[in-house]
């Protein structure tokens, strides 16, 4: 079994299928064939005597290397990844179905859906126009870099094309996990309230772009932006952003904008 | 929840380095503000190390804690959470306590 992602079992599945059947692009299993050359470690058994190894690893090693071949593979193709996250329904598909059909004339779109389970959301996008391919984590919290590798070989991203990575519905684990993707955007709905950035300030410490989205609903709940940003601004002074409503559209066009350029920045790069 | 995950991590990198040897004792270096759980790690740890070289060892977690820099006056302060400001009302940059790392082990 993998233990990167642990796809060896049955829980995650792309499309459907368990991803080492459907394609098998990792050469990472050749550990497990032994040859005779194989123990050359000249470790001598005597008991009770014991040793301390270095290591000095990071724990995420695994998944950033997975992270760092995703974007190289991606620069090298000139494709823009995004990683969408947020927390269970707070627009994410939503404002990607509307991007995909205000956008796909001008921008060739395609999606990786991450989700515990179904198709839902892929059936969603694909409705919207855009080649999708549904990753479904199982018990699993988050999407991570070697699901993506797995999920892109089967998407296959045109050259030249933006990659919208839609993350599992959750404010925590997916910010500790790089995918390979070129920014991050978080969003984040008016319904939920305006201490989510401080509730949550993993999560928003890594976002390059904050979507505000539902500003559309904004007359009916208690949400206070300025206090929102101010926190946000706390915690990433950096970050960018947009406030914006899938439903009706105001601030979209903000939002398409911060995707072109970035798109027109990721071709320059490669 | 991400703690199992980076547990089986953890157990892996020890498989790969002990050899074949049995692993006694696993340091680990978590970062105060590294949005990680040590209770929760440890728990995992114990769970993902069943039927390894790495069942039984004794898990160390040494906790490193959170210092920032102050981006306008450039004095030093510590934090509890992954945010703040200085006294001066600066913004702050994180230089430590996200630390993830496995740091050695002892083996037999």
């Amino acid at each position: 079994m993998c233990t990167t992602c642990g796809c060896g079992s049955d829980d995650i599945t792309i499309d459907g299928s368990v991803p080492h059947d459907v394609e098998h692009n990792h050469d990472h299993h050749a550990h497990d064939r032994g040859t005779p050359d194989d123990h050359t470690h000249a470790h001598e058994h005597h008991h009770h005597e014991t040793r301390t190894v270095s290591l000095e690893q990071d724990i995420l090693a695994k998944n950033q290397l997975f992270a760092e071949r995703n974007r190289g593979w991606l620069a090298g193709r000139e494709v823009l990844a995004v990683n969408l996250m947020s927390s269970p329904g707070a627009g994410k598909t939503s404002i990607l179905e509307r991007t995909i059909r205000e956008l796909h004339d001008r921008l060739p779109i395609s999606v990786l859906e991450g989700d515990q389970a179904t198709s839902a959301d892929a059936d969603r996008i694909r409705a919207a126009g855009a080649p999708v391919v549904q990753i479904n984590t199982g018990t699993g919290c988050h999407l991570d870099a070697h699901m993506v590798a797995h999920g892109v070989a089967r998407l296959a991203p045109p050259r030249g094309s933006v990659l919208l990575i839609e993350n599992v519905g959750n404010l925590v684990c997916p910010a500790l996990f790089d995918l390979g993707e070129q920014a991050r955007v978080v969003i984040v709905s008016v319904t939920e309230g305006d201490d989510k950035p401080q509730k949550y300030p993993h999560m928003f410490r890594v976002a390059d772009l904050l979507l505000i989205n539902k500003i559309d609903l904004l007359p009916y709940v208690r949400f206070d932006m300025d206090r929102c940003i101010a926190s946000v601004r706390d915690i990433n002074p950096s970050a960018q952003v947009l406030r914006v409503s899938a439903e009706t559209g105001e601030g979209m066009p903000g939002w398409y904008d911060w995707l072109t350029r970035h798109h027109a920045r990721a071709a320059a790069v490669a | 929840m991400h703690e199992l995950g980076l547990a089986a991590a953890v157990v892996e990198t020890c498989t790969e380095h002990a050899a074949g040897a049995r692993v006694l004792r696993v340091r680990l270096e978590v970062g105060q503000l590294a949005a990680v759980l040590p209770a929760s790690l440890r728990f995992c740890f114990d769970v993902c190390a069943k039927g390894t070289l790495v069942e039984g060892a004794k898990l160390e977690i040494l906790e490193t804690p959170g210092r920032a820099v102050c981006l306008d006056c450039g004095d030093g302060v510590l934090l509890a959470t992954p945010f703040g400001r200085c006294r001066c009302g600066g913004s702050l940059r994180i230089v430590a306590g996200e630390e993830l790392r496995v740091k050695d082990m002892e083996i037999a």
